[in-house]
């Protein structure tokens, strides 16, 4: 497997660490509900499809990546960077 | 016995080489099979189940029978095809499987026992009684049965591992794959041509059939040499392409040094290479099949293109008299090849009733094999033909059941090849790997215009895919007859026929597991181990398969194939493994003081990747509690000494920088003075403590954190994705110094006295109060002193740029000694920090919150940070918490160990009443015995309570007092004045 990283280019896997889903990016503000957390924490749609996830890429430039992926063919359909992200919004 | 003007071998080297102590001799060019068959040796190894004499099946790495061991000692290798294996001078070669010796094997009484010992029989027979599985029926089946064996010794030989980037990875360079690489690399693209065997070519180096009027092995030479002379192409000759993975990565094994009779030490036996490639095209041929008949395991059996394939490229007859069986037009073109080089071809049995005579030989259209006789090589056939049975007498059968498209890397990723009637074959799914195209015979096209004209068009496809456009290639006329095959799996009448020659399956086992109900071709596979030996049923697959069909009634697509997995070859795992073994297996990070603290005798000790020294035993001590505890003793009444750089430091600054660590600990440190130092605590979002550590500020936008040694890359990992994440605007930015400084501990009440002996100006206490931190000069080297402690002790860090490291430590060493002090261990730290009640990650593993640690109070209330949210959820505080406590035992003379558990004295000892658990525990000088600290539930409301202490593993059941974790100067006067 091979991700694409913006800053250093498609990368083997093994450069990066893999954390989660890209839900982690959306934490609930202050005061939010313990429910809030139990779905940010825990609550995940496993698609067998197109998934977002996040990794870092360890051995390389330190970015966060938001990768797309498809789950069913394993085909890398893309990656930006985390930090890129909120500004893009 | 070899035939003169025959063959691509080097006759002018001759190579003497051993087999079973019998000293032997070929030909540069010579495989071990080819000079084996040369010299006459047709019985070269038993089978792995009956013991049964066994010869060359094959010319290629499908080998099944050839199976020997070379090297003596640490050297031996196993399993290694004879087919595969060059030849050189000084090989010394031994068969496998037999017992005195391959001619008397003791063990082939097991075949007198075949009618007992069909699939399924292990599992019928060694079940009771249980006990006996391990110790009793297994290894006596395992010496019954079986492959080579390793020599159990250390093997230090090199191993490598390898990266290569391509366009165009063109696998296979017979027709196809010569045709592919030079149109891709006529077109410009970076090529890379691997090919398993030792010299490439395919079988243009074994046949007859001339290319545009010339032997097909100068028209290879040609190819060669232009490619040869491209700066865009890698030929990668002894290199099988073994896996195909996500993203056009290929997993590649060479042989780098497994043919050279000298081969440098420094040179790797092995090559194992990840190939990344734009495009591949798989040019990997076909595999010829057998047809199952009575008895067909004799030494001289053969496949049909191997037999051909010795005569051709090595000049080799492997017989005096041959005979055919055959379903297909290619096997007699083996019978003219024979007949011409003057060997006698005793009949040419073909299962079609319209075979027509080729050449000057007999041929028996409509016939088949049904007996063969030869205890130890084969000597007669007996066949039906139209006319009724006849023997014939024969020492050497060349069988050919058609042709199996090498497809298996088209099948790596889950996908599954396609059968055609019209060759009676699968062909690779189109698409199956991303980026893998397949050309030529492993595409089911077989003849070699085919193949070369597949083979161009593949690589120039590759080549534009690519971005190279591509240029029209002139192609050889070549041989085109069709194949022309009926699909004919076995011979059904009375006797054994063989599937699976490598793991002695028979076509009735795989009747046999139809008949229990094992229809599924998986479960067939695993019943009755069809498949499953070294050559991964390349010989037997497709038969097996199709016996299974018949037997079921199903077709053959519909029955389906078993999964192809990776590796198409058989890969040693020290090639996987390359550069793993021993103190290859992690990265070492050792200290500035390391070597220091070798010749002082210190045993090394292991903090994830770094090493730090357990303890400095003097003369005359013995084990690590002397030591330790004069260590400790040191500190608390002198000085002492200790390396701590592997503690992870982080420098962070800018504008933000406060802002951004009020985020990620707990407690506030924007409003941290310039020159102070705070003892901060981490969560993860989920709640539970990430990690502890100082942080100083040495200016206003600038702090430096330091983590726990081994969560180093962890929280760095964390304050990366909380500033990308959460705060990417923030002004901030940071990096690891953990290596940029050396940094010493300095503890105890005369630690001052040692530091003003050595800086350049004294340590001025307004300036350095407790949790202090500022800029000092050791002996004209800009440093940073830190006035914190983690002994409980008057104490200070201080830290050099790493190039100083060592003449600081030897320095600072010295001159504890001299004040009554000691340089200290890891033993000595641990005892230490368990007498304050400081915690490491013993402590915080991961499933404890900062009410848990009693810590509670340095979350704060007035800002967000990462993990406050969740750490409110209900569960995560209160009395049914498991909360650190320290432990003292009753009787003093008791030791502690970590990872007891606690218990209520009275109650039952079970996994479901358990209180607690110890984390860590020493010798603690202070309170005259071991102490502990460890998690009880509601365990801060129990100070004073008895525990039942009881560790299985150690054998240890008795009393512990609960207290509270700090056994040492509680007010931490000590520390601060």
């Amino acid at each position: 497997m091979r991700i694409p990283c913006p800053i250093c280019g498609a990368r083997d896997r093994r450069e990066f660490y893999y954390y989660g889903a890209e839900d982690y990016l959306d934490r609930p503000g202050e005061g939010a509900d313990p429910s809030a957390w139990d779905d940010y924490l825990h609550n995940r749609a496993n698609p067998a499809g197109v998934t977002r996830d996040l990794w870092y890429h360890d051995a390389g430039c330190a970015a966060w990546l938001v990768v797309e992926r498809d789950t069913v063919t394993h085909e890398v359909l893309g990656a930006e960077l985390v930090a890129g992200r909120r500004a893009k919004r | 016995m070899r035939i003169e003007g025959r063959g691509l071998i080097d006759r002018s080297r001759r190579l003497g080489f051993r087999f079973d102590g019998r000293e032997l001799e070929g030909f540069a060019g010579d495989t071990l099979a080819s000079a084996l068959l040369a010299n006459g040796v047709r019985l070269v190894g038993r089978s792995f189940k009956y013991h049964r004499p066994r010869g060359v099946f094959t010319a290629g790495s499908e080998e099944p029978n050839a199976l020997v061991t070379l090297g003596r000692g640490a050297k031996q290798v196993p399993n290694v095809r004879a087919t595969v294996q060059e030849l050189f001078s000084g090989l010394d070669a031994r068969s496998q499987n037999r017992w005195p010796s391959v001619g008397f094997d003791l063990l082939s009484v097991n075949d007198l026992f075949a009618p007992f010992l069909g699939a399924g029989f292990y599992y019928k027979t060694f079940m009771w009684p249980r006990a006996f599985w391990e110790r009793i029926y297994e290894p006596a089946i395992r010496r019954a049965a079986g492959l080579g064996a390793l020599s159990g010794e250390t093997n230090d030989d090199a191993y490598e591992k390898a990266f290569a980037f391509c366009d165009v990875l063109v696998i296979g360079a017979g027709p196809a794959g010569l045709a592919a690489a030079l149109a891709a690399a006529r077109a410009g693209a970076d090529v890379i041509l691997a090919d398993e065997d030792s010299r490439m070519g395919g079988r243009l180096l074994a046949e007859t059939e001339e290319i545009d009027g010339k032997p097909g092995h100068l028209w290879v030479d040609g190819v060669l040499a232009e490619l040869a002379a491209m700066k865009n192409v890698r030929l990668m000759a002894r290199t099988a392409v073994v896996g195909a993975y996500d993203g056009g990565t290929y997993g590649a094994v060479e042989r780098t040094g497994l043919h050279l009779a000298d081969a440098p030490a420094a040179l790797p036996r092995e090559c194992f290479w990840r190939i990344v490639a734009k495009r591949a095209v798989l040019a990997a041929g076909a595999l010829e099949r057998p047809i199952a008949f009575p008895m067909n395991d004799r030494p001289g059996v053969m496949l049909a293109g191997a037999v051909r394939a010795y005569l051709n490229r090595w000049g080799v007859a492997p017989g005096k008299a041959v005979t055919l069986f055959c379903n297909n037009d290619d096997a007699h073109r083996t019978a003219r090849d024979l007949v011409a080089a003057g060997i006698e071809v005793a009949g040419v049995i073909d299962v079609r009733a319209d075979a027509r005579p080729g050449g000057d030989f007999p041929v028996y259209p409509g016939a088949r094999i049904v007996g063969t006789t030869g205890r130890k090589a084969l000597k007669a056939i007996e066949i039906q033909t139209v006319n009724g049975r006849k023997t014939i007498a024969t020492d050497c059968l060349a069988v050919s059941g058609g042709f199996n498209p090498t497809l298996h890397l088209t099948c790596h990723m889950g996908g599954r090849p396609e059968w055609r009637d019209e060759i009676a074959a699968f062909v690779p799914k189109p698409g199956a790997v991303p980026g893998l195209d397949a050309a030529g015979a492993a595409a089911g096209r077989f003849t070699t215009a085919q193949a070369m004209a597949d083979g161009a068009r593949a690589g120039a496809e590759a080549a534009e895919a690519t971005g190279h456009a591509p240029v029209a290639l002139d192609l050889p006329a070549a041989e085109d007859a069709p194949l022309r095959v009926q699909a004919y799996w076995e011979v059904r009448e009375p006797g054994r026929a063989w599937l699976d020659l490598a793991n002695d399956v028979t076509t009735k086992d795989v009747r046999l597991a139809a008949q229990e109900a094992y229809t599924s071709v998986e479960h067939m596979k695993r019943y009755t181990t069809q498949g499953m030996a070294p050559d991964q049923g390349k010989n037997s697959n497709v038969g097996a398969l199709a016996i299974l069909a018949d037997a079921t009634g199903r077709g053959i697509p519909q029955t389906g194939t078993t999964t192809f997995r990776p590796p198409y070859t058989p890969v040693s795992i020290a090639a996987l493994g390359a550069g793993a073994q021993g103190m290859g297996f992690a990265p070492r990070r050792l200290t500035t003081s390391h070597g220091a603290s070798v010749a002082r005798g210190a045993p090394m000790i292991e903090a994830g990747l770094w090493y730090r020294p357990s303890y400095f035993p003097l003369p005359g001590e013995e084990g690590w509690e002397e030591p330790c505890r004069r260590e400790v003793l040191a500190v608390r009444e002198a000085v002492g000494v200790c390396d701590v750089s592997t503690l992870g430091k982080i420098d962070i600054q800018g504008p933000d920088a406060g802002r951004f660590l009020d985020l990620v600990y707990t407690n506030t440190f924007s409003t941290l003075p310039v020159g102070r130092v705070r003892y901060g605590l981490m969560l993860r979002e989920d709640g539970m403590v990430l990690d502890d550590g100082t942080t100083a500020r040495l200016g206003e936008h600038h702090y430096l954190m330091t983590t726990t040694t081994a969560a180093a890359g962890q929280v760095m990992r964390h304050l990366d994705f909380v500033h990308q994440a959460h705060c990417p605007d923030w002004d901030v930015r940071f990096i690891s110094v953990t290596e940029q400084w050396a940094q010493f501990a300095i503890a105890g009440p005369r630690s001052r006295a040692l530091l003003d002996s050595l800086l350049d100006a004294p340590v001025d206490p307004a300036a350095f109060p407790f949790m202090g931190c500022g800029a000092v000069a050791v002996m004209g080297v800009p440093g940073r002193l830190f006035r914190i402690s983690f002994s409980g002790e008057h104490a200070y860090e201080l830290a050099v740029p790493s190039r100083h490291g060592e003449a600081l430590f030897r320095d600072l060493a010295a001159r504890a000694e001299a004040l009554g002090g000691a340089p200290y261990g890891m033993e000595a730290l641990n005892v230490l920090r368990i007498e304050k009640g400081f915690i490491t990650h013993a402590e915080i593993h991961g499933r404890v919150t900062a009410f848990d640690i009693g810590l509670q109070g340095m979350m704060s209330t007035k800002k967000d940070f990462i993990g406050k949210g969740a750490s409110q959820r209900p569960g995560l505080s209160g009395e049914a918490r498991e909360q650190l406590v320290g432990l003292k035992p009753v009787q003093g003379d008791k030791r502690l160990s970590a990872g007891a558990h606690l218990f209520t004295p009275g109650e039952e000892v079970s996994a479901a009443t358990s209180q607690g658990y110890v984390t860590s525990v020493g010798p603690s000088p202070v309170a005259g015995c071991w102490i502990g600290l460890g998690f009880l539930r509601n365990g801060r409301a129990r100070l004073g309570e008895m525990v039942r202490f009881v560790d299985h593993l150690r054998g240890q059941d008795f009393l512990c007092e609960v207290v509270g974790p700090v056994f040492h100067d509680p007010e931490g006067g000590r520390a601060r004045g």
